[in-house]
């Protein structure tokens, strides 16, 4: 029930207030009213019950995991 | 990119730098230190990549109050369970509840008696069945940590939108800062770090949660849920045992802002009000539940449907109380495996994808036998 899911956008329609995320190839549309700035294609977002929660950023994400194969090469 | 958190490889070599700092911060405190992870979907993704037995030998792993099914008390089971057997109501839930045992029946039992319960995936969802069925009156039940209330709010402002009559929420919300204070005042305790919400987080914001370090000096770190994110909280906290040192971290840096998201706390603060809620396991809680606000009482289903219910029966013999406070682990119930199974089961922890018992039964339970 908590589970989150994280999705690459693919379609946006802001008026409309959803946008359609692409999840290993399955297609699934979500609310965006939880999201305050634009959502732009190719953005991730996470998704919790139909409603994207907030926006992945893949700059944090990528240092993280520099982080990680620093220390597991030392 | 992402699925790099999921990379084996760079987990068991995470796994191999564990071990050292296991034994270093073991040195440290005189024990073997035990870590509590605080969601459910923590406690499943833990349970799946069998990361608990993997370091069984170095450290423990204990699961908490994290389960927003397993929490809620018997007193709401039952109160939801009379709400579906009046005439013309329509419960609409997330599927975890179905199963769960209340006093004397469940949903899935009054389901299979006529009551009409549908399965929803999100709120919004059950918005749009109401609006298309004026007819019936549709019952949300409201039954989640801060991820999940937010959405709940934005459908009943879809239903004030839409005008609609005929929907309603049962709120059982709970907020998880108030009880982990509440977990945390049990002197009874030994937890020497926190595994935290990813999602929860996510919600309230990075600092939220600082208090537990400042306060009670025990580690934290808010941790995501593939497992290089897991195993890497572990290793931050154990990294901080072994070197006196008490920090609460952000292990989820990609998704959790310090502030967290401004205008699903809004939404909250515009729908609900805290209030004290009953916890399984711990009872009453202070400003640890949602109410809706007066404004809305008309989509209030306590409001809508006042019921008189007695305070609800736990069943006989059930720890779930215990595993969720992180007193026992679940094979510790004499029930375990016995006549409580996934299949069959006597408390919420089993039912629930999210419960203690229903992880460890689930991928640990071979090995333990074993
Ligand atoms: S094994 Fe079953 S009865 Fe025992 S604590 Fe877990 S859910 Fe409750």
């Amino acid at each position: 029930m908590c589970l989150g899911i994280p999705g690459i956008v693919v379609e946006v329609n802001a008026a409309g207030h959803w946008a359609v995320v692409d999840r290993l190839g399955v297609q699934l549309k979500v609310d965006t009213r939880l999201i305050d700035e634009e959502i732009t294609p190719g953005e991730y977002l996470m998704i919790h019950a139909g409603h994207a929660i907030g926006k992945i950023d893949l700059n944090e994400a990528e240092e993280t995991l520099k982080l990680w194969e620093e220390i597991i090469s030392c | 990119m992402l699925d790099k958190f999921q990379d084996a490889s760079l987990g068991k070599k995470l796994i191999q730098k564990i071990i050292p700092l296991a034994l270093a911060a073991r040195e440290k405190l005189g024990h073997r230190p035990a870590l509590m992870e605080v969601c459910g979907t923590h406690t499943m993704a833990i349970a799946r990549c069998g990361i608990k037995s993997l370091l069984a030998e170095y450290l423990e792993l204990r699961s908490g109050p994290g389960c927003p099914v397993c929490v809620t008390d018997q007193q709401d089971i039952d109160y939801m369970i009379n709400l579906a057997r009046l005439p013309g109501t329509v419960m609409a839930t997330f599927g975890d509840m179905l199963r769960v045992p209340g006093s004397d029946s469940s949903l899935e039992r009054e389901k299979a008696r006529k009551a009409k319960v549908i399965i929803f995936y999100s709120p919004a969802e059950a918005v749009n069945y109401a609006s298309a069925h004026p007819g019936q009156e549709v019952i949300f039940l409201g039954v989640g940590f801060e991820t999940t209330a937010p959405s709940v709010a934005l459908s009943m402002a879809t239903a004030i939108e839409l005008g609609l009559k005929n929907y309603s929420v049962f709120s059982a919300h709970k907020l998880v800062p108030p009880v982990m204070s509440a977990l945390l005042d049990d002197l009874d305790l030994h937890i020497d770090g926190f595994i935290l919400p990813g999602h929860v987080s996510a919600i309230i914001g990075q600092k939220a949660f600082d208090f537990i370090a400042r306060e009670y000096r025990i580690p934290t770190i808010i941790a995501g849920f593939e497992p290089v994110d897991i195993l890497g909280a572990i290793y931050r906290l154990l990294k901080q045992l072994s070197q006196n040192e008490i920090k609460a971290e952000n292990g989820y840096g990609r998704l959790v802002p310090l502030e967290g998201n401004i205008k699903a706390q809004k939404l909250l603060a515009n729908y609900f009000t805290p209030s004290t809620a009953l916890w399984r396991g711990f009872g009453a809680v202070s400003a640890s539940g949602l109410d809706i606000k007066d404004e809305y009482a008309f989509y209030n289903a306590k409001n809508k449907f006042a019921l008189e219910v007695p305070a609800g029966q736990t069943p006989k013999g059930c720890k779930c109380g215990e595993v969720l406070k992180g007193k026992l682990n679940p094979p510790d119930c004499l029930l375990f495996a016995r006549t409580c199974t996934p299949m069959q089961p006597v408390g919420p922890c089993m039912v629930s994808s999210e419960g203690a018992c229903a992880a460890f039964y689930q991928y640990e339970f071979n090995e333990f036998k074993g």
